[in-house]
């Protein structure tokens, strides 16, 4: 920020001086700060595109047949809009982002363990990114298989498969690199007196993250990397026409998937954990009971896979075992719920923009993890299959969990992050204008999947015309507050009145520290004495400086 | 716990040469015998034979020219987490294939 220079007596780290100038202060630079803004801009960038997409194919199912583009156009758009919101938004979303520039300070550290690895993870990041791109420029054209990749039609189209799929696999590399350094930064970088229960919720739930991603990724690594193998030489490992089956792909494939779908929303539920005890000026309800079940939905949540597969052909046994284990995970994850909504029970809440984000997020979260029962269990499965009413509960979910927390954190950090505030009442119009169009687009998608609309169509019957015409008005809606809460954020990043270092009044580490703060932290690395939430304390020992201001008054 | 950011290792442990060389030797024996295996008829064993020596060689390398035999007992906590988590994935996949 051009207008940061000395603030008293410290040097914010965007003025520090370094050995390098210019872009490559950043590109090169090893800061956790930096790197976690510079995913910062990536992510957004590759937001706003996937956003676009959904928005251009929201436009053609306005009308029936052919409205704005043909099926081929619509085949590729969706691919894409996956492909970029999930391996280039939401897994690496909100660790790659305020994981990087959060979790150091939290923890009372200067930066993560291994901090040229971290620049690494970035840089292969945005090669696959690159790649990525490039795939859509090269012979054959973008890819139309939809995200997931399944054989045997990603084995047949002629499409470009290969490039996309060495991007997804660079892109993994970057996820496990990020994961090994943060369960290594969590293990080692603590401040003295920092014990595993007096971390913040958020380092719990991104050290329960980071193990999935550096379990679960090279799998995914692996079974992408076998299908460009049977694309190049034709092996016959999933091909049934070569002796190959395509259920073990989709079983390799969603050994990986589906945990990333915890790698998701894991850290979504940290940010929460975060945000409303601040903002209900409260200790949170049942820490430890809130740190454990993030271990525990990364455990369960590690055996749920084949719910993907009811209907591919899998074995009976097989289908009601993974149907269990499905329902087992919605246990610790109604665990964290209750414990959330609990700790505002009797809270001082101030319904700042973070709260009202969070506040939506638990409505459409909750919403969207009870329609995951829906299509865990068996008999319903059979029926929505494949149809908007999965796409609903895929959006409930990972958009109104993860999107919604990842704008959540932005404007929760935000202060912190630039040393400025947002306009709050324009910020908390800008998520009405999200929620309202969030639930017009995607709850009537529910609707129109119960009622048999099945998904990846680019046409439809008259049935379901109006429903259509609803949900894309609701993704005008939705997109509108978009562009609010950019305009909003991006106003203040050049205008805003300056933060100070605590705006919201919260309690972990990063609020003792300057905004934004300086290049390495902590002037001094603090001695942890209590745990992250501990508002009884701050408010006894304020009460004891009240009463020993008093008493010094009385005696004068 | 390490306070900045350096990893000071608390078990210092020096190997000398000569087992690295043992280990290396008992390394290719244990390849000798899996080609050997391999082209005796064991029938449904031969599989399971093979398993056995390829975990054998791994546990050798994990613990000598890895180090962990010496390290501190939450890195064979982590590896024994990955292991067993692979071991209950294959369990699963190949339980679709057993019962379908």
């Amino acid at each position: 920020m051009a207008d940061h220079v000395i603030h008293g007596n410290y040097v914010d780290f965007y003025d520090e001086k370094g050995p390098r100038k210019g872009i490559l202060a950043w590109i090169l630079s090893t800061d956790h700060k930096r790197i976690g803004l510079m995913y910062l801009i990536a992510l957004t960038t590759f937001f706003c595109i996937g956003a676009t997409i959904g928005v251009l194919m929201r436009l053609e199912m306005l009308g029936q047949g052919r409205t704005i583009m043909g099926p081929q156009t619509y085949n590729s758009l969706f691919t894409l809009h996956g492909l970029i919101m999930i391996f280039l938004f939401v897994i690496p979303g909100i660790p790659a982002v305020f994981g990087n520039f959060f979790l150091p300070i939290m923890l009372g550290a200067k930066d993560v363990a291994f901090p040229r690895l971290n620049l690494l993870s970035w840089w292969l990041y945005i090669t696959g990114g690159i790649f990525a791109v490039l795939s859509l420029f090269l012979a054959g054209g973008p890819i139309d298989t939809g995200w997931t990749f399944y054989v045997p039609y990603s084995l047949r189209t002629g499409t470009d498969v290969s490039w996309m799929i060495l991007a997804a696999f660079i892109l993994g590399f970057s996820s496990i690199l990020t994961g090994l350094n943060f369960i290594t930064t969590i293990h080692r970088m603590r401040a003295p007196g920092m014990g595993w229960f007096k971390m913040p919720l958020f380092a719990w739930s991104i050290y329960a993250t980071a193990w999935i991603q550096l379990i679960a990724t090279p799998i995914v690594g692996i079974t992408l990397a076998l299908v460009a193998i049977e694309r190049i030489f034709g092996v016959g490992l999933f091909d049934p026409t070569l002796g190959g089956d395509p259920i073990l792909y989709q079983h390799m494939f969603w050994i990986y998937s589906h945990p990333a779908v915890y790698i998701m929303i894991l850290p979504a539920m940290g940010v929460v954990s975060e945000i409303i005890p601040t903002f209900a000026h409260r200790t949170i309800f049942g820490y430890k009971a809130i740190a454990i079940s993030s271990l525990a939905i990364a455990f369960v949540g590690y055996f749920v896979w084949g719910h993907h597969m009811f209907v591919s052909g899998m074995s009976d046994t097989s289908r009601w075992i993974f149907s269990l284990f499905t329902f087992l995970v919605a246990i610790p994850s109604a665990v964290k719920v209750f414990n959330w909504t609990a700790t505002l029970y009797k809270g001082s809440i101030d319904l700042k923009a973070p709260l009202l984000f969070v506040l939506a997020f638990i409505f459409v979260f909750s919403i969207g993890g009870l329609s995951g029962l829906v299509v865990g269990a068996l008999a319903t499965d059979v029926h929505l299959t494949d149809t908007y009413f999965v796409v609903a509960h895929f959006h409930f979910v990972v958009f109104g969990g993860t999107g919604f927390i990842f704008f959540a954190a932005l404007h929760y950090w935000f202060p912190k992050m630039f040393g400025k505030l947002y306009n709050d009442n324009v910020a908390k119009v800008a998520i009405s204008m999200i929620t309202l169009g969030f639930l017009m687009l995607y709850f009537t998608f529910f609707i129109l999947g119960y009622q048999g609309m099945p998904r990846r169509y680019y046409d439809y019957l008259p049935q379901y015309h109006w429903e259509h015409v609803f949900a894309t008005v609701g993704s005008w809606v939705m997109i509108s507050g978009f562009i609010v809460m950019f305009v909003n954020l991006f106003i203040a990043f050049r205008k805003g009145p300056r933060a100070g270092m605590n705006p919201w009044g919260g309690m972990t580490l990063e609020w003792t520290v300057p905004s934004p703060p300086p290049m390495e932290n902590f002037e001094e690395i603090p001695v942890i004495t209590h745990g992250p939430y501990d508002y009884h304390a701050q408010q006894e020992a304020e009460q004891k400086q009240e009463e020993f201001n008093q008493s010094a008054e009385d005696e004068k | 716990m390490a306070t900045d950011g350096t990893h000071n290792d608390s078990h210092p442990h020096i190997v000398n040469y000569g087992t690295y060389v043992l280990i290396w030797l008992a390394l290719l024996a244990l390849t000798a015998a899996t080609v050997a295996v391999a082209g005796i008829n064991f029938g449904g064993v031969t599989l399971w034979l093979a398993i056995l020596i390829a975990s054998a060689k791994a546990t050798l390398v994990l613990n000598v020219f890895m180090h962990i035999k010496f390290d501190d007992v939450v890195f064979k906590v982590f590896i024994a987490i990955a292991i067993m988590t692979l071991l209950a994935v294959f369990i699963f996949t190949f339980a679709d294939y057993i019962f379908r």
